[in-house]
């Protein structure tokens, strides 16, 4: 935490973290201060005048089936992202530590998903998966489906969760990848020695060695889709058709900014942040028993 | 060039702690005095303290005769080695040795010579300055470390457990180096280990501490002839001093080791503890092995080292077992379970008192 | 591998290409249709191999925009989206080293609150603060500027627990040695700290560069001005302006141009950019 030996006390440490420290409160302590507030009053259209109504923005946002649709899609949304690129990210990942030639090729043109805005990244699929010229639209016609994410509520859905899932891959591959690398080769030795074969090794020996860094990237993967994916939807879907892919990152954006409703919308905030902190503290917890294991 | 005093030095850690117990000493000008005990009894504190680099809670600290306690390191004009160099890593040797120089605004002809100079007396190549410290091997980083000490041109040096980072061969090849350029430059030295040989070689004087209290402070023979207490007994010669417990007789002029074993005290004997029990202490190469069993240790043989120059015969004598190491010039043929006579002259044998563990005046 | 079995290893290449394959697929198509011209981007089934259009859509994509020139080009919002990125990578690295080395090398009342201070923005993305952090914006005049686009987005926990942990495992001797050598705090500072740091601060910088770039919510809710648009932000505006007619030969054009330089960035500096992501997960 601190090194034993340090410098005089003087006014130079407070300069050094002003900076940090006035961003900080400026930017983040004060806004969510504003935002809890905010959450528990109600004002008038013209913003003229204000009640303090304790949890009623609480109340009405829990008895609002928008919201609770939203809440579900989120969840959905969130563990069908977190599957998907977690388990091509594993599959490849355990390839790529197979091959002995050209892995480092393979690892360059696998990582740079990650570097792609995910409101880029949403623009690409949704030029594949563009109704009237798209690719895929094209192709299942020919198996007389017809494709359209603008009317169709589970295409949409299903649409930002691939547009998600392969940005993340590239994360996902990296630390399977680094998990692998890290397992003792004399481990998988002695199990080959003891007559497993490569499948068998796989599920006793290698994924369960694995299972920390599956269990941190399945925190980081619902961070990820729970929080970051904003641009993807708004980029592709606008939260549409018909709420069908407004997840809550979406929503508290949306009935704040274009419905104007701030205390429904600070309300929804808090609710967030709350989660925000759930993970952050699991996150933790976490990395504190992978540092003993 | 200066001295280094150290009046009633004390240190308290703010959990409470108490490192240093009071220390005094008068470090003459040029002098090497090395400080020694086992890990944990202060004396790298005690260094570090004299460097500035831990506060003083109590007492006076002059260097030069100047009061230096408030003094930032830089400002005590001393210079210093760490056990692990503590060579940046980003920096160039030359740029090792210069970064100090360079605080202190010297010219850069003025850094250059001095460098070169240094570079010269630890015999660092041209090519070597411009290396940086990972690319050298320990016993050249040891001679970057020494050299970032010279070129200060400091009153005092304080050597920090230097070579305890090197292998048996390098520590005694750059002991001989330090001793001999101590020597040459002539600076007051402090100097910490925890190795006795160390210690014993390199000092002018030794000062033995024990969790934070000075055991004794004196020449290497001083303490290897008169060793203070049972601790410094311990401490200082390899193998230990054999350490027997004895009775002294009523009338105060001999000692009882074993059965039918006494030896006669000199100086009109020990009136002060007669009839009480005493340690007596006998360094392993003080005993011998005697013609005949008259009189002599029967000492029964458990093991025996062979160093070539000498022989360690271990093992044990009496009805308690007591152990006893023996240590003869030569090649001895013994082996384990002989039973040999040994002797004990009375020079070069120590009386301790077993409840203040001080030595006991004849 | 322990089996040396050809087929097994022709398998695992097998997979990685399949793989490799469909993640550039969508990267590929949006080149190729940026190197048609309007018509062919009409006609069905799309192309899948590139055309002679590509520099003459660029020229397009840069100075015109859609629809022949209304007017909004994207070559300044490149421009645009390097400044904010820059700033908000170079940022955060300055304020997270000096943060981080009061935290580490200094004792003073308050250390610890302000530690838990920096600690909590790491459970406050801007996602869940957007309404309230606008208005400070707002309230400061900073809608519209660089200042507003990159300040806000600055204060970083993560950068500043890496550049602690660095800290950390830089030897004590060091310090000591430098003080004896006589330098004061902020020589130390910049003479062996960042010396010292140097790899880290580059690998930080990667993540950062793209993390600003790749920016989205925030310069949508802080510009107005067109003169302020960043390229990311411009993807969503053609998306939702091309439902009429769309023009993919341009709209592609532009993805590509605002996912070029981060990628080129990972691809190039990718020892770094592994560094720097593993470094702040932990």
């Amino acid at each position: 935490m601190l090194k034993r030996v340090h410098f005089e006390p003087s006014v130079l440490p407070y300069l050094l973290v002003a900076p940090q420290i006035i961003v900080t409160v400026l930017f983040f302590l004060w806004p969510a201060s504003q935002a809890l507030y905010q959450s528990l009053i109600v004002e008038d259209a013209f913003g003229l005048s204000s009640e303090f109504v304790w949890f009623q923005n609480f109340e009405e946002l829990f008895k609002d089936p928008l919201y609770w649709g939203s809440f579900q899609r989120t969840f959905v949304f969130s563990f069908l992202v977190a599957f998907l690129s977690m388990s091509l990210a594993l599959i490849l990942a355990v390839m790529a530590d197979r091959v002995i030639k050209g892995s480092g090729i393979y690892r360059t043109l696998l990582i740079w998903p990650y570097a792609v805005a995910p409101a880029a990244a949403g623009a690409l699929w949704f030029f594949i998966f563009d109704p009237t010229v798209g690719f895929i639209p094209y192709a299942l016609q020919f198996f007389g489906y017809e494709w359209n994410h603008k009317l169709n509520g589970n295409e949409a859905m299903a649409l930002v969760i691939f547009t998600a899932s392969w940005k993340q891959i590239a994360y996902n591959f990296l630390f399977f990848l680094a998990g692998l690398q890290s397992i003792p080769k004399s481990l998988i030795e002695a199990a080959a020695i003891d007559g497993a074969g490569p499948t068998r090794r796989f599920w006793t020996i290698v994924f369960p060695l694995l299972s920390p860094t599956t269990f941190f990237l399945l925190v980081i993967n619902v961070v990820y889709a729970f929080f970051e994916t904003f641009g993807i939807i708004d980029a592709v879907t606008g939260g549409g058709p018909a709420n069908a892919t407004n997840i809550l990152v979406f929503k508290v954006y949306n009935d704040g900014f274009v419905g104007l409703d701030l205390g429904g919308s600070a309300a929804q905030s808090v609710i967030l942040m709350a989660i925000v902190i759930a993970l952050t503290v699991v996150q933790f917890r976490f990395v504190e028993k992978k540092v003993a294991y | 060039m200066a001295s280094v005093t150290l009046d009633n030095l004390q240190k308290t850690y703010p959990n409470g702690f108490k490192a240093i117990h009071g220390v005094d000493v008068d470090i003459q000008d040029g002098e090497f005095l090395v400080l020694v005990g086992p890990s944990g009894c202060g004396k790298s504190t005690l260094l570090r303290m004299i460097a500035g680099l831990e506060t003083v809670t109590e007492g006076d600290l002059q260097i030069g005769g100047k009061r230096v306690n408030d003094l930032e390191p830089s400002q005590r004009d001393i210079a210093m080695v760490f056990q692990n160099y503590a060579l940046y890593p980003h920096m160039t040797v030359y740029n090792n040795m210069a970064y100090g120089l360079k605080i202190m605004g010297l010219s850069k002809s003025e850094i250059e010579e001095r460098v070169k100079n240094a570079a010269g007396i630890l015999e660092l190549t041209e090519e070597q300055l411009s290396r940086k410290p990972r690319q050298l091997s320990g016993g050249q980083r040891q001679r970057v470390a020494m050299g970032r000490a010279i070129v200060r041109k400091p009153s005092v040096f304080l050597f920090d457990e230097p070579l305890s980072n090197l292998d048996a061969k390098l520590r005694v090849q750059m002991r001989i180096e330090i001793k001999r350029l101590q020597e040459s430059l002539g600076i007051t030295s402090v100097y910490v280990t925890h190795d006795q040989v160390e210690a014993m070689t390199l000092g002018h004087r030794l000062m033995v501490l024990n969790e934070g209290r000075v055991e004794q402070l004196g020449t290497p023979i001083e303490l290897y002839e008169q060793p203070a207490s049972l601790f410094v007994a311990g401490f200082i010669g390899s193998p230990a001093m054999n350490m027997l417990k004895v009775e002294v007789s009523d009338d105060g002029k001999s000692v009882h080791i074993a059965k039918g074993i006494d030896l006669a005290l000199e100086n009109g004997g020990l009136q002060s503890h007669a009839g009480q029990n005493a340690i007596l202490g006998v360094r392993p190469e003080h005993l011998d092995l005697a013609p005949g069993m008259d009189g002599a240790l029967p000492l029964t043989v458990t093991l025996v080292e062979h160093l070539g120059a000498d022989t360690l015969i271990h093992g044990h004598f009496g009805d308690d077992q007591t152990d006893l190491t023996v240590r003869v010039s030569g090649i001895e043929t013994v082996k384990a379970g002989d039973i040999l006579p040994v002797s004990i002259t009375k020079d070069h044998t120590h009386l301790f008192d077993p409840s203040t563990e001080k030595r006991i005046a004849l | 591998m322990i089996e040396n079995r050809p087929i097994l290893s022709f398998l695992s290449h097998l997979i990685m290409i399949v793989g490799v394959v469909l993640v550039a697929f969508p990267l590929w198509i949006t080149f190729v249709a940026a190197s048609h011209d309007e018509q062919r981007m009409t006609e069905l089934p799309l192309p899948l191999l590139p055309g002679g259009h590509f520099f003459e859509n660029l020229d397009i994509a840069l100075n015109q925009g859609l629809w022949g020139g209304d007017g909004t080009g994207v070559g300044f919002m490149l421009f645009n989206s390097l400044i904010m990125a820059l700033m908000i990578s170079i940022g955060k690295i300055a304020i997270s080293l000096l943060s981080a080395f009061a935290i580490v090398y200094f004792r003073f009342p308050f250390r610890m609150g302000f530690f838990w201070m920096i600690f909590v923005t790491l459970m406050l993305p801007v996602e869940v603060r957007i309404l309230p952090t606008f208005e400070v914006v707002a309230n400061l005049g900073m809608l519209n500027n660089y200042w507003g686009l990159s300040i806000p987005l600055i204060a970083s926990a993560t950068a500043t627990f890496m550049f602690r942990q660095v800290f950390l495992t830089i030897p004590d001797e060091l310090l000591e040695a430098a003080r004896i050598d006589g330098a004061g705090p902020l020589r130390f500072f910049k003479d062996i700290l960042l010396p010292m740091s140097q790899t880290n601060i580059a690998a930080l910088f990667v993540i950062m560069f793209i993390f600003g770039w790749n920016q989205y919510l925030w310069p949508l809710l802080v510009t107005t001005d067109q003169d302020m648009f960043t390229i990311v932000m411009q993807i969503g505006k053609l998306l939702e302006g091309g439902e009429e007619a769309p023009q993919w030969h341009i709209t592609m054009m532009t993805t590509l141009l605002a996912v070029i330089p981060p990628v080129i960035v990972v691809i190039f500096m990718q020892r770094l950019f592994v560094q720097g992501l593993t470094e702040t997960e932990k």
